[in-house]
């Protein structure tokens, strides 16, 4: 046994152009649940495109505290474009005591360049949040044409998480186009994990931990937009020792984010 | 629940040779249970390859069969802009050899005359032809098939027994496009594992036209098993996805040949 399963990539909520099937949280939780996920951290997809996310952050907590078969924490989200989003950084931290929050800098139009992004990663790193960051939420090939979306260019990061002392950072939907020599640099620049929703290849977790410190490889499903089931999965395809399936399914996700006693 | 299938390749996989890759693909089938896996295209790739060139990735994929005939199928890699090379290959590998398909990728549209002659010496020989299809909001490649051109195809033969590859891609149109050609069947490989593909395929086309491929290397056998695994689908429906339609879709061949499925 490897113990339980912490998934740190589901979102809650509908997907813009699609209905999937687990896209109400009872559904969600009950596959998490009989899949063995103890812990799920939760965004909100509507955290993409709604502009009122102090009300999308509320729902979001909402929604998580009336499930109890499975642990699911919200990370809500910050949009830095829309004015005062200090206060919803604020909200999430005091009004929602939500661990950590999630970012989506493709959809709400900026770059990792941008100052307020900066200012941003900053002020989460003070409040000692989390931050997690999709750099993509579907593959650019088959966007909606009214919705395209190009994938978060990840260069600027390692020098923004230098300059960014404190900063705990997951990349959600990172290994598609982040891998080898570039990953490798970003991983070493400071407290970075990346999660496998995306991570293509036959053998595909056994090739990454050729790669990284396998206390950097988390376990997320994407779901509900993908099938939970990949990411399990991928965990059977590759051959994995128990300390490694341990770390991946748990461990690592629970250093990052420890029990409250 | 048996598991065959329908879409691996030799790209992707590690080792210097089609017999040290094909082992690999083996060992990676074995720990998710899949019994067989039809192999295409050989170590390296072109989109557009002369006769010399498609005859060499022919020539890795036997050699690669030739240790797993009880494991593996292959299929003949041709070029319809090369049509009688594309006859002569298909004589040397499947009426001759030990292939029971032709695999069509982006060379020429399926909409293309050319295409014809190929698909019914395939038809003569009672092997499946399988058809790679994309539709791009990014753009495909200029000799690239859509599901339409798939469709198109197959109304031209409709005695024929295609295979739409990748479901088109963008598989919520994909479906569409093929659903009234009865003879077309879908593969379900090669995309993210986007939740409702196979439930949205399964209510439009039927789950005798709806069969489990993963595109491995590229991909892994986990994320597009997830596919099936994890869709909302009947039992009965899973089995004839993962194994029984292309049992039934390559029986006629196999035995012609004396062999087993």
């Amino acid at each position: 046994m490897n113990g339980p399963l912490i998934d740190v990539n589901v979102h809650l909520s509908r997907w813009p152009c699609r209905r999937a099937p687990d896209d109400e949280t009872p559904r969600l939780v009950d596959r998490l649940r009989r899949h063995g996920v103890v812990e799920a951290w939760a965004g909100s997809l509507d955290g993409l495109l709604h502009k009122d996310i102090a009300a999308v952050n509320a729902r979001l907590a909402e929604e998580c505290r009336a499930q109890t078969a499975v642990r699911l924490v919200p990370f809500g989200t910050v949009n830095p474009m829309l004015p005062d989003w200090q206060e919803d950084l604020r909200r999430c931290a005091e009004a929602h005591r939500m661990p950590g929050i999630r970012l989506f800098p493709n959809y709400h139009g900026y770059d990792l360049e941008h100052p307020e992004f900066a200012k941003l990663i900053r002020l989460a790193a003070e409040r000692r949040l989390i931050v997690t960051l999709a750099l993509l939420m579907e593959d650019e090939r088959m966007m909606h044409p009214l919705l395209r979306v190009a994938p978060v260019d990840p260069a600027p990061l390692a020098d923004r998480v230098a300059q960014t002392p404190g900063l705990r950072l997951v990349l959600l939907n990172a290994l598609r186009s982040l891998r080898g020599a570039p990953l490798i640099k970003l991983l070493g620049v400071g407290d970075i994990s990346v999660e496998i929703a995306t991570l293509e290849g036959v053998g595909g977790v056994g090739n990454l931990l050729a790669d990284i410190d396998v206390g950097r490889a988390l376990f997320g499903s994407h779901a509900p937009i993908f099938y939970f089931e990949s990411a399990l999965l991928k965990l059977k395809e590759s051959s994995l020792n128990e300390t490694e399936l341990s770390a991946m399914r748990h461990e690592n996700a629970r250093r990052l984010l420890p029990i409250e006693t | 629940m048996e598991i065959w299938d329908l879409h691996g390749h030799l790209s992707g996989v590690p080792g210097r040779t089609p017999d040290e890759r094909m082992a690999q693909l083996i060992a990676f089938a074995d720990r998710l249970g899949i019994a067989r896996i039809c192999v295409y295209m050989g170590m390296t790739w072109s989109y557009d390859p002369a006769p010399d060139d498609f005859r060499k990735q022919n020539d890795e994929v036997l050699q690669a069969l030739s240790h797993w005939a009880d494991r593996a199928f292959g299929f003949v890699y041709v070029n319809p802009k090369h049509v009688e090379a594309s006859l002569a290959e298909l004589d040397r590998c499947v009426r001759d050899g030990p292939m029971v398909g032709v695999k069509l990728w982006v060379a020429r549209r399926a909409n293309a005359p050319e295409v014809d002659a190929i698909v019914r010496r395939a038809t003569e020989l009672k092997a499946v032809v399988f058809q790679h299809s994309w539709i791009k909001i990014t753009g495909n490649l200029p000799g690239e098939s859509t599901p339409m051109d798939v469709a198109s195809l197959a109304a031209r033969h409709p005695d024929a027994a295609i295979i739409c590859g990748h479901t088109g891609g963008d598989w919520e149109q994909g479906v569409r496009a093929v659903r009234a050609q009865s003879h077309v069947a879908v593969d379900l490989g090669g995309g993210d594992p986007v939740a409702g593909i196979t439930e949205s395929a399964v209510r439009e086309l039927g789950a005798e036209r709806v069969i489990y491929g993963s595109d491995v290397g590229g991909r892994s056998f986990a994320s597009q098993l997830a596919k099936v695994i994890g869709a909302d689908v009947a039992e009965d429906a899973k089995r004839l996805i993962l194994a029984g339609n292309l049992k039934r879709l390559l029986a006629p061949i196999l035995e012609a040949k004396g062999l087993s499925g």
